[in-house]
């Protein structure tokens, strides 16, 4: 039986690339939790095959890499940031709520600003406290509604999947129907064609 | 379009490149001629905003104009030393005869399939695929998405983007380039077949643009 520390430290001194895809295969595969800081890191290594092993790895770790992956959140490197709340939004634990609606609102990468989107749309609303959950979503609700509008038309059709997410809750899809109908009309075809995925499947 | 005053130490005409460039966004017609005459500009980078504009307007009024710096051929196609460019903007000007559906150019286009330069081959098969409608030019540039490094797989990427061709729809999201390059790939698709909105292809490309978010 390896050790964790081991297979970190082979993460660590990898100092070839398919040596690092090794050990970040050997890490991700070994599931102990001991070893997400050092996935985590591995998202910022530029490495998009690297990234995408750990990526797998942290999600099937779940709940366990959920505060980490917001603790150790990348201000600096904004790939390594997508690749963080892509994790989040796939593990979809209501504890990455705040910074899903940070990054879906304010962000200055499209490609973070997508993934929270997204994300924001399959939140896993059942763990959160009932009294609390009402609240989530209207926040969730209103953060996609405006970025529904922006200028990225990219980020707009991101919006109209977080919402199309969240309108599967028949609670809320009266809240939701005035933007998919304003968003109808989108200058985009590509967003005008989601509009209308998005409200054949939710009707 | 004629101005004197604006120019650079090389004499090239950077008020006439932008003014070149914006009269293809605003999108009226009458702006066609003026950017005809353009693409005998001195300026090579005026030449390129003007066939880049007529590639947006789609007045085949400009076919002839646009021919006529095809005529080297590919032999004529060379670099212009000293300069990061050749000696005319085959690239735009291809692209733009391709948009326009000038099919009186394939025979000056096809040439430019055996050109040296990759991206000069992209925007030929580009141009083919869209002059002929022919499956074969649309295939190679799905295969010049296996090849190459990632700034040519931008380049690919855009080519597909701009002819729509679906069949292209899973090898851009395979292929080895940002996501946002690959969804505005995507994005291509869907606005080359948007008389119907909701189509089973374009599901299957909506489909595919949610997995890159």
């Amino acid at each position: 039986m390896t050790d964790t520390a081991d297979l970190i430290r082979a993460v660590e001194q990898a100092d070839t690339p398919p040596r690092l895809l090794v050990a970040v295969k050997t890490l991700a595969k070994a599931q102990d939790e001991a070893g997400i800081p050092t996935l985590i890191a591995v998202l910022g290594y530029n490495n998009p095959v690297a990234a995408e092993i750990a990526i797998d790895g942290l999600i099937q770790m779940g709940s366990a890499s959920v505060q980490p992956l917001i603790t150790l959140l990348d201000e600096y490197n904004y790939g390594a940031r997508a690749y963080s709340i892509r994790a989040l939004a796939a593990i979809a634990d209501p504890r990455a709520l705040d910074v899903l609606l940070a990054s879906a609102a304010t962000d200055f990468a499209p490609s973070v600003r997508r993934a929270a989107a997204k994300g924001l749309g399959s939140l896993h609303w059942d763990l959160l406290d009932s009294s609390l959950r009402s609240t989530a979503q209207a926040q969730a609700i209103e953060t996609l509604s405006s970025i529904a509008q922006d200028a990225d038309w990219s980020i707009r059709y991101a919006a109209i999947v977080g919402l199309q997410g969240l309108a599967n809750l028949p609670e809320l899809r009266e809240a939701i129907a005035p933007v998919f109908e304003q968003t109808a009309q989108d200058a985009d075809a590509a967003v005008r064609a989601r509009v209308a995925l998005a409200t054949q499947t939710s009707p | 379009m004629d101005d004197e005053d604006d120019r650079t130490e090389l004499g090239g005409y950077p008020l006439r490149r932008n003014a070149a460039r914006a009269l293809g966004k605003l999108g009226d017609r009458s702006a066609v001629s003026g950017l005809i005459r353009s693409l005998d500009c001195p300026d090579f980078y005026v030449r390129e905003a003007a066939a880049q504009s007529l590639e947006l307007l789609r007045d085949p009024a400009a076919t002839p104009a646009l021919m006529k710096l095809l005529e080297g051929g590919v032999s004529g196609a060379m670099p212009i030393p000293g300069r990061p460019h050749l000696a005319e903007p085959y690239e735009s000007v291809m692209e733009a005869l391709g948009a326009i559906g000038a099919s009186e150019a394939v025979s000056l286009v096809e040439p430019f399939l055996q050109h040296p330069i990759p991206r000069v081959q992209f925007a030929a098969l580009r141009s083919m695929y869209q002059l002929t409608g022919d499956e074969t030019y649309g295939q190679r540039l799905v295969q010049a998405l296996s090849e190459g490094d990632v700034k040519q797989k931008r380049i690919v990427l855009a080519d597909l983007g701009a002819i729509g061709y679906l069949p292209a729809a899973e090898a851009i999201a395979r292929s080895d380039a940002e996501n946002s390059f690959k969804l505005l790939a995507l994005k291509g698709l869907i606005e080359a077949h948007a008389a119907e909105l909701l189509s089973t292809d374009s599901i299957r490309v909506l489909n595919l643009m949610d997995n890159l978010l």
